[in-house]
């Protein structure tokens, strides 16, 4: 589904990723785990054209699409929640539902997909006319997830989804995640501190240090990995 | 009371033109952060586009016909729709990225561009121009009223051009587009929005309406000339500032209020010498005690 090959990212002079390489197969949930500042999310942002890479390779099906702008592989097949969520906090919920389904032309489908962003996240449908900026951190992550199913991708990628939330609804949230990935068979790349929850519910995982991959394997490994456990699960 | 309802009249016109001009600064505002200073010089050459295009259009549909008129306000509109976009095109775009002041020097910059290069010989020229007449004018006479049909027509048109406004930017897919924007471009991009498009679209709208107003201002002026647009330019800047800028609605009344400030003041003998410093003195008075406007709302943003 997706495979990036050595792929480096400045900012300015500073080296965020140098030489990064996965694969993201088809119907299974991937995740990058690592400390802040690892890179995890300029990983996420260069997929989704955000930031321009330097060099290397980002394949979407069969299609190089590094370098393009952020709209371009949107209509590719691509979706991303990102980081701190990003819903339109002037816009209603129904709004953000429809911006995440911008450039779809199937007024049919667009129903049928509406229904199950509300079915996995019941308290969206009870919002509905709500301005999202007046939901609550998880309520807003809910949308952010839904807003992104709404454009029908092919990839999902979810971009810390723990962050600032209550626990509670964090276990909520990530069951949702494990419930779409085997409902709509979507392939799912997850970037996630709390590396515990992220290692449960996927199937592989790369572990990110200062730029680089140090670590990679089936997710049920590297929860028994010493290095890992010592630096990412507590012990 | 006819004094007042004369007075009425007047400064809902004024306030009318002041309203459309506004709306391009809050609409630009809104998506780019900055005020557009060529904003006010966009009216200009509104006003000098219909200057030009008005006796070719006459020959068609009779000199100040309603069909000119219209004619000559849609291409008017559309000339400086283009211009608009390629004003954000050439000098903005390529510093979106930058600090905001570079941008709103750049804008100044323009801005004095425009006004100096039509004040030479081979463009506009310096001289005042006479406007031609476009529509057919009656003075309507009611008691003791006294008003021009100009003065209704104006009024009643900016009605329409607001509430069209208002329908593409609340109801439309673009219009939550530009909302999305304006609220976070990466967010809208990740959603599949072309945000140069969406910008350049504000830019036309807003540089169209502007046209309009142009055009309202200088049926109502003396004359036309490249300054022209800077007096209007700066009440409609404080309009938006007034009404909240980044709120459309707030533009609007804001244009509205200060309309009205302008008229019942200029109109009270032994003031009208003040009203410019007594206008200017409720502004600073309202900032003071609502800061972000009478429809503006503080922002806060949830982390």
């Amino acid at each position: 589904m997706l495979e990036i090959r050595d792929l480096h990212v400045n900012y300015g002079a500073i080296s965020a990723l140098h030489g990064i390489s996965l694969r993201v197969p088809q119907g299974q949930i991937v995740t990058l785990i690592g400390a802040n500042g690892a890179g995890k999310s300029t990983t996420l942002r260069a997929v989704s054209g955000l930031v321009k890479p330097r060099s290397g390779l980002i394949n979407l099906e069969g299609e190089e699409i590094a370098g393009m702008a952020p709209h371009t592989i949107v209509g590719r097949g691509l979706a991303q929640s990102p980081e701190g969520r990003m819903v339109f906090a002037n816009l209603t919920v129904m709004e953000n539902l429809r911006m995440g389904a911008y450039l779809r032309k199937d007024k049919a489908n667009f129903a049928k997909d509406l229904d199950y962003v509300f079915c996995i996240f019941p308290r969206l449908k009870e919002r509905e006319w709500q301005a999202a900026g007046t939901l609550s951190g998880g309520e807003q992550q809910m949308l952010a997830i839904g807003r992104a199913l709404m454009s029908k991708p092919k990839l999902l990628m979810l971009d810390e989804p723990s962050l600032g939330i209550a626990p509670l609804l964090v276990k909520t949230i990530f069951e949702k995640i494990v419930e779409i990935n085997k409902e709509l068979g979507l392939t799912i790349l997850l970037v996630e501190q709390n590396a515990n929850l992220a290692l449960e519910v996927s199937h592989y995982g790369y572990v990110l240090e200062t730029g680089k991959i140090i670590l990679e394997n089936t997710s049920a490994e590297l929860r028994v990995n010493e290095k890992v456990r010592a630096a990412y699960l507590g012990g | 009371m006819d004094w007042f309802l004369q007075q009425l009249i007047n400064g809902l016109a004024l306030g009318a033109i002041y309203a459309l001009i506004a709306l391009g600064y809050t609409m630009v505002y809104g998506v780019l952060r900055f005020i557009n200073f060529a904003h006010a010089d966009v009216l200009m050459l509104g006003a000098f586009a219909a200057y030009y295009l008005a006796p070719s259009v006459a020959k068609v549909f009779g000199p100040s016909t309603v069909p000119t008129a219209l004619t000559v306000m849609v291409l008017s509109a559309v000339i400086c729709a283009v211009i608009g976009m390629l004003i954000e095109f050439l000098a903005y775009r390529p510093l979106r990225h930058r600090p905001r002041l570079t941008v709103l020097i750049t804008a100044i910059g323009v801005s004095l561009f425009i006004e100096y290069t039509g004040q030479h010989e081979k463009v506009f020229g310096a001289a005042t121009k006479a406007f031609p007449t476009l529509l057919p004018q009656k003075e309507i006479i009611v008691g003791a009223l006294r008003c021009s049909s100009n003065d209704l027509v104006v009024v009643g048109f900016t009605a329409v051009l607001l509430a069209a406004m208002w329908y593409i930017v609340q109801r439309t897919k673009v219009g939550m587009a530009m909302r999305a924007v304006s609220f976070n471009e990466q967010a809208a991009s990740l959603m599949g929005v072309n945000v140069n498009a969406i910008i350049s679209f504000t830019f036309a709208i807003g540089s169209a309406l502007a046209a309009i107003g142009g055009i309202f201002f200088a049926m109502r002026a003396p004359g036309i000339e490249p300054l022209m647009g800077v007096q209007p330019g700066l009440r409609a800047f404080i309009a938006a500032v007034l009404g909240g800028i980044g709120n459309l609605p707030g533009a609007a009344l804001g244009g509205v209020v200060l309309g009205l400030i302008e008229t019942f003041f200029g109109g009270m003998p032994g003031l009208s010498d003040y009203r410019d410093a007594i206008a200017f003195a409720l502004l600073i008075l309202i900032l003071l005690f609502r800061p972000a406007g009478l429809l503006g709302k503080m922002q806060t943003e949830k982390v």
